[in-house]
């Protein structure tokens, strides 16, 4: 399952750059851990301590929110986008 | 002259100079502007706020910019008003309105925040501004845009209040409707501002633009005599002003401005909207997002950036979060209006509907004070209540229809 990852400013001196990135996995999760070993030094700038998604860090498949799908553990289909977006943004 | 000494992580720490940088780089944790402190108390005094303009620009020491600001001159100041008249309706010892429908010059409190942000942002060389908004925000930087000569572009979800967008249409800026909510607005804004060289108040201005928001609460510890209220409610949507206003207090009380800061903070939600409330009531430190549902659009954000930080406020201050329904948000907005002759928005009416429930539920005692924020203007969310008035007395232009109207007379 390969599906295309956009990496925040933040996490561009990781992927050399590259603004987006391929990777697999059948879910968020597996694909963090395809992030890490393509990029070593990701996952914990993703995941706090205790290997929970960061609460500064919102996550999207397709547009939606992870939070509103199955979290980590959504399932991944080929060709999904995976966004991820640093959360700490707006006022009204 | 500066009294800031950079950009601080909220979550992890981690220091950084002045940029305009708006995570951490390691835990993508909100920065937050840190003073010099021991500087400010030198020139920061209650005497020399005796002597400066009625703007949000006498509490400069205390804000983050570097020279002199280039808008906000008529900013900020807006009335305390003793409200009597609901005070009574509410069974309550003493009510303040602090009034933010009046701001200047776009009638919400978003004034104070992006004369801070376009300021900062001139200082950091940038040529355009935008935001992402749900309208109020959008009207003041387009406002502000213009007097301090930014090109411009604000983010809108499509389907606001139609006196929102024209009060941003009308400065002659860009104005760009999403076809989504807000958070999916904030979204797509924090992707764009990595790709445009461009200064988003609230994306990569936001540990700047957010301080605006403490001179409301410096002003409400001013205009009560250099005291802190007793108990404080306040709308939320990102929860920004509720952390800010707190910040500011606690500045105060520790320049020495105030003499205590017992305040307690009172949230306020709209139904359809409420991730802080219920993360509030279910007892639990995470917010889950929600998809919103309500007539409040200024304050309809499922994902509040600063949810997390004003809940801790509400729980160590000894507060509460509360929530209304549209239709007690309606008769908020009516009960405002028709007691101390204020015309508030949307949001206004969410903070009054949630004050009257807490007073009536005896969290906010009847024998306190307590101080009601007032964010925003009624004339910008007109559709709200126009099929909830009385009709209009139509008639001829005849003393005779008029008695058969309206009856009484000699």
């Amino acid at each position: 399952m390969s599906v295309q990852v956009r990496i925040p400013t933040p996490l561009l001196s990781l992927t050399g750059g590259k603004k987006e990135v391929s990777a697999e996995g059948a879910t968020l999760k597996e694909v963090i851990e395809d992030l890490e070993r393509q990029f070593p030094g990701m996952k914990e700038r993703l995941c706090d301590e205790e290997g929970n998604l960061r609460r500064f860090i919102n996550f999207f498949v397709n547009d939606e929110d992870v939070r509103f799908l199955e979290g980590e553990n959504t399932p991944l289909k080929e060709g999904d986008i995976v966004s991820i977006v640093p959360a700490i943004a707006g006022g009204s | 002259m500066t009294y800031v000494k950079g950009l601080k992580c909220r979550e992890c720490g981690r220091t950084y100079p002045k940029a305009p940088q708006f995570v951490c780089e390691w835990c993508f944790g909100p920065l937050e502007v840190v003073y010099d402190y021991e500087k400010i108390k030198k020139n920061f005094t209650k005497k020399a706020l005796e002597n400066r303009a009625p703007n949000m620009w006498r509490y400069r020491e205390l804000l983050p910019i570097d020279g002199d600001p280039v808008c906000g001159h008529t900013s900020g100041f807006t009335p305390l008003v003793e409200a009597k008249n609901l005070a009574e309706v509410l069974r309550i010892k003493k009510c303040y309105i602090k009034d933010d429908s009046v701001n200047h010059p776009t009638l919400s409190f978003k004034d104070r925040v992006v004369a801070v942000a376009l300021s900062k942002a001139k200082e950091f060389g940038f040529k355009t501004v935008a935001c992402a908004s749900t309208g109020n925000l959008a009207n003041s930087v387009a406002a502000h845009s213009r007097y301090s000569g930014f090109d411009c572009y604000v983010f809108v979800p499509y389907d606001l209040e139609t006196s929102k967008i024209l009060s941003s249409l009308i400065y002659g800026v860009n104005l760009v409707a999403v076809e989504g909510n807000y958070d999916e607005v904030n979204r797509l804004c924090a992707e764009i501002a990595m790709n445009f060289p461009w200064a988003f108040v609230n994306v990569n201005i936001r540990p700047y633009y957010a301080e605006g928001s403490k001179t409301y609460g410096f002003e409400i510890a001013e205009q009560l005599g250099f005291r802190a209220p007793k108990n404080i409610v306040i709308p939320a949507a990102s929860g920004s002003l509720v952390t800010k206003i707190y910040k500011g207090l606690i500045e105060f009380y520790q320049l020495g401005l105030i003499s205590e800061f017992k305040t307690k903070f009172f949230i306020a939600q709209a139904e359809g909207c409420a991730p802080i409330v219920n993360a509030f009531k279910e007892n639990s430190n995470i917010i889950k997002p929600v998809k919103p549902k309500t007539i409040a659009k200024s304050i309809a954000i499922g994902n509040p950036a600063d949810g997390v930080y004003a809940l801790e406020i509400v729980k160590k201050t000894g507060g509460y979060a509360e929530a209304v329904t549209d239709e007690e948000i309606i008769e908020g907005i009516k009960l405002l209006a028709e007691t101390e002759g204020i015309f508030t928005e949307t949001a206004g009416g969410v903070t009054v509907a949630v004050a009257k429930k807490l007073i009536e539920k005896g969290i906010i005692p009847r024998e306190e004070e307590v101080v009601i924020s007032i964010t925003g203007n009624g004339l910008k969310t007109q559709e709200a209540v126009q099929n909830h008035l009385k009709p209009v007395i139509r008639i001829k232009p005849s003393l005779e229809d008029f008695k058969n109207h309206i009856k009484g007379g000699v």
